[in-house]
């Protein structure tokens, strides 16, 4: 029992990440009908923003320190942050410390720019155009930003730490009353997931609740009839693309202290997250989250000894043999809609 | 000529004149000249050229007719170089039977992963075939270690059986494939002035079987069957309201470039008896579009173009460090010459993939029959006249519904 809900606990994290990619891909999907294979890049481009966050903050200048001196005697010099001589040590200190969830604030905006400026710049120009062309110039478009990317911080990983109040572990066993030490979940993990809901739920709220999603709905449902009726759809589906993408960097950013980033983590990313917007039926918002932490979960499942013991290599393949067989029984999908990219 | 028109028999002339003065054409410059780093006449890397062309060429029959886009096809080519090293570790190292167990172990296997994704179309079949070639190399690089060498690869052996050959040379070495005698390494150099002429076996044999393959894709495009399959690109749904079944067409294309797939991978394998999983990863499969995209999907040359420009990319593009670009630039005013070289230095050497990423999605965008295409366009407006009059029949693409 305690195995059963430490793997649901593992799961949810990759789900959530897998749930927030799949989102942010089902948006544009259904909106713009695009498929979009840069939107690994844009997780990734989220993390990097998180990644210069913290370096921007860590900037630093020599400073003598007079008091101290170095091994050969001459007076110390110490790295200041720039941050110390504008907030002040205590504060400076802090805001460091907390440069991930700080970068939340920059992320949204750059992503949303960053997402305009591709719909306006490219895909725009794509809408008429088979969606094999579609597939093709996004995933140029994702190898361009990963080289950028690897051009300005290189090749390998870059270690971005959570803050202090979220390293280290909860004891989740104890509050359902397993022994100390069963089922132990890092801090971190669990913001990740409380995140990724929230992010969710804004989404579908902004999609349920407000006017503009309403239009949106109605837009997606029947893009021709709500142009009619004289709104100009492309503007807002143009918003859509933007907080699609402001989705997926959100997603990166706060994923950063899970896993160091690196120029190819979008990829990596974007397979499976292309995998469980199928298996959740291309154009279901619902489905792709459902079917994200789905995916997440079995994943985590599959890594237990005792199922590799059966099955050897389950666990690489699991995700993938989901998709496969729901393709073939489920041509639409777990929730996919009808008329939905039916060639 | 053999089957063929007039114009397509002077294109076959071309291809074979080519690939037959490679090791001329490819190293115009003498050696230890200041452009000697752009000769790619050395075996290994003509090599590449023509095998990575026999992929691209099967890639194209699938995705240039049929308009079906496979992410998955590096599978079939990982499978047939699997299959080719088992036939030396088994049997011995001749060439032949190895290049012919490949092509029909990933006929096979394309047989099977065609007959599941093909009953999907568009989108679906991209992610199906994607995830098969992703489960295949999950597959081979963990469970199926036995056969495939897992991490390390799968690897010739000194104790190997090989019972039609010696399980090892008398020097105790292990034998490295040939073709009856002939060592794919072996090479014979030619020394004229200042240039060094390099005619490897190994190159050649590839060569010949890139030959016949362009040979049969031309066929092929020009056949009933290729017509077929161009109307499936063209309209699907119009070819079933006709009363006609597509899937078999379908499937025939599929199984046919995984074959070729295979063939380009007992090719790798003879010239270079190891076989790795990272061959079957998604990335590879997405190298060979980028191939065909590049040099024209749906053209008979293009493809051919776009691997070989890929590959030169690859390994002398990527060798430019700083220090050349600075002394190239080198004339240049001392500021001025930093700047020039800060400028282009992000898009060459190590960033060649920029670059490539760059030109693919330009090619995309404006060209989508490829290099071939721009290369009609240019010598049509040379000609000073509208390119309508032979470049429509090959390159019209009209949109996949």
């Amino acid at each position: 029992m305690d195995q059963f809900i430490l793997q649901i606990l593992n799961g949810l994290d990759k789900g959530s990440a897998y749930a927030l990619i799949a989102l942010g891909l089902t948006l544009i999907f259904g909106t713009l009908g695009v498929v979009n294979f840069a939107h690994g890049a844009l997780f990734m481009l989220g993390a990097f923003v998180s990644v210069t966050v913290s370096n921007l903050l860590s900037l630093s200048h020599k400073v003598v320190d007079e008091t101290r001196t170095d091994f050969l005697g001459n007076p110390l010099q110490v790295d200041v942050p720039y941050i110390h001589d504008i907030l002040g040590v205590t504060a400076g200190n802090f805001v460091m410390d907390w440069s991930v969830p700080i970068a939340i604030l920059f992320a949204i905006p750059i992503m949303v720019g960053i997402g305009f400026a591709m719909e306006r710049g490219l895909i725009k120009h794509f809408y008429k155009r088979p969606h094999a062309d579609q597939i093709l110039v996004t995933f140029g478009l994702a190898i361009v930003i990963q080289e950028i990317v690897k051009y300005f911080y290189g090749a390998n990983p870059i270690p971005t730490p959570a803050p202090d109040a979220f390293v280290g572990s909860f004891d989740f066993g104890l509050l359902l009353g397993f022994n100390a030490n069963e089922i132990i979940y890092p801090y971190w993990r669990l913001v990740y997931f409380s995140f990724s809901l929230l992010i969710i739920g804004a989404v579908f709220a902004f999609l349920q609740f407000t006017t503009f999603g309403m239009v949106v709905r109605a837009g997606m449902a029947d893009r021709e009839t709500v142009g009619i009726l004289g709104i100009d759809i492309d503007k807002r589906f143009t918003i859509m693309f933007g907080i699609a993408a402001a989705v997926a960097g959100l997603a990166g950013v706060m994923y950063a202290p899970i896993n160091s980033p690196n120029y190819h983590m979008g990829m990596d990313f974007l397979v499976l997250s292309f995998v469980v917007v199928v298996v959740g039926g291309m154009g279901s918002l619902p489905g792709a989250v459902a079917a994200g932490f789905m995916l997440g979960i079995l994943e985590s499942f599959a890594s237990m000894s005792a199922v590799i013991d059966l099955l050897p290599g389950i666990n690489q393949i699991i995700i993938y043999l989901v998709a496969i067989i729901i393709l073939l029984t489920r041509p639409r999908g777990l929730m996919g809609r009808k008329g939905v990219m039916e060639e | 000529m053999l089957g063929l028109e007039k114009k397509d028999f002077r294109l076959l002339l071309i291809v074979i004149g080519l690939t037959l003065f490679a090791p001329f054409l490819l190293n115009p410059f003498p050696e230890g000249s200041e452009l000697a780093q752009f000769n790619a006449g050395y075996p290994d890397l003509m090599q590449r050229f023509v095998i990575f062309g026999i992929f691209a060429i099967g890639f194209n029959i699938l995705f240039g007719l049929t308009g079906y886009l496979s992410f998955g096809h590096a599978a079939f080519l990982g499978a047939g170089s699997y299959g080719a090293v088992w036939i030396f570790k088994l049997l011995g190292m001749n060439v032949l039977p190895a290049i012919a167990t490949s092509v029909i172990i990933a006929g096979v296997f394309s047989l099977i992963i065609g007959y599941i994704s093909l009953r999907r179309s568009g989108i679906y079949f991209s992610i199906l075939t994607l995830a098969f070639a992703q489960m295949s190399f999950a597959l081979a690089y963990s469970v199926l270690t036995p056969i495939t060498g897992g991490e390390t690869g799968l690897q010739l052996a000194l104790d190997d059986p090989r019972i039609f050959g010696a399980s090892q040379t008398a020097t105790g070495n292990i034998p490295v494939p040939s073709l009856f005698g002939l060592e794919m390494r072996s090479s014979f150099e030619w020394e004229v002035g200042s240039w060094l002429f390099t005619f490897s076996t190994g190159y050649y044999v590839a060569a010949f079987f890139m030959v016949i393959a362009f040979y049969l894709s031309i066929r092929i495009f020009r056949s009933p069957f290729g017509m077929m399959l161009r109307a499936i690109k063209s309209n699907q749904t119009r070819m079933s309201y006709t009363g006609l079944n597509s899937k078999p067409y379908t499937l025939a294309a599929f199984v046919i470039s995984g074959m070729y797939a295979g063939l380009a991978g007992g090719l790798m394998v003879s010239m270079d008896p190891l076989a790795g999983a990272e061959r079957m990863q998604w990335t590879a499969s997405g190298e060979v579009v980028l191939m065909t995209i590049l040099g024209g999907a749906g053209t008979l040359i293009g493809p051919v173009l776009g691997a070989g420009m890929i590959k030169y990319f690859e390994n002398i593009f990527s060798k430019i460090n700083e220090t050349i670009l600075h002394t190239w630039f080198a004339v240049l005013p001392d500021g001025l010459e930093d700047i020039v070289v800060a400028m282009v230095y992000p898009f060459i050497g190590k960033g060649w993939h920029l670059t490539l990423g760059i030109m693919f999605m330009l090619v995309v965008i404006f060209l989508p029959g490829g290099l071939v295409e721009g290369g009609q366009k240019i010598a049509g407006l040379l000609r000073g006249r509208k390119k309508k009059t032979d470049s429509a029949k090959p390159n019209a693409t009209e949109p996949a519904e």
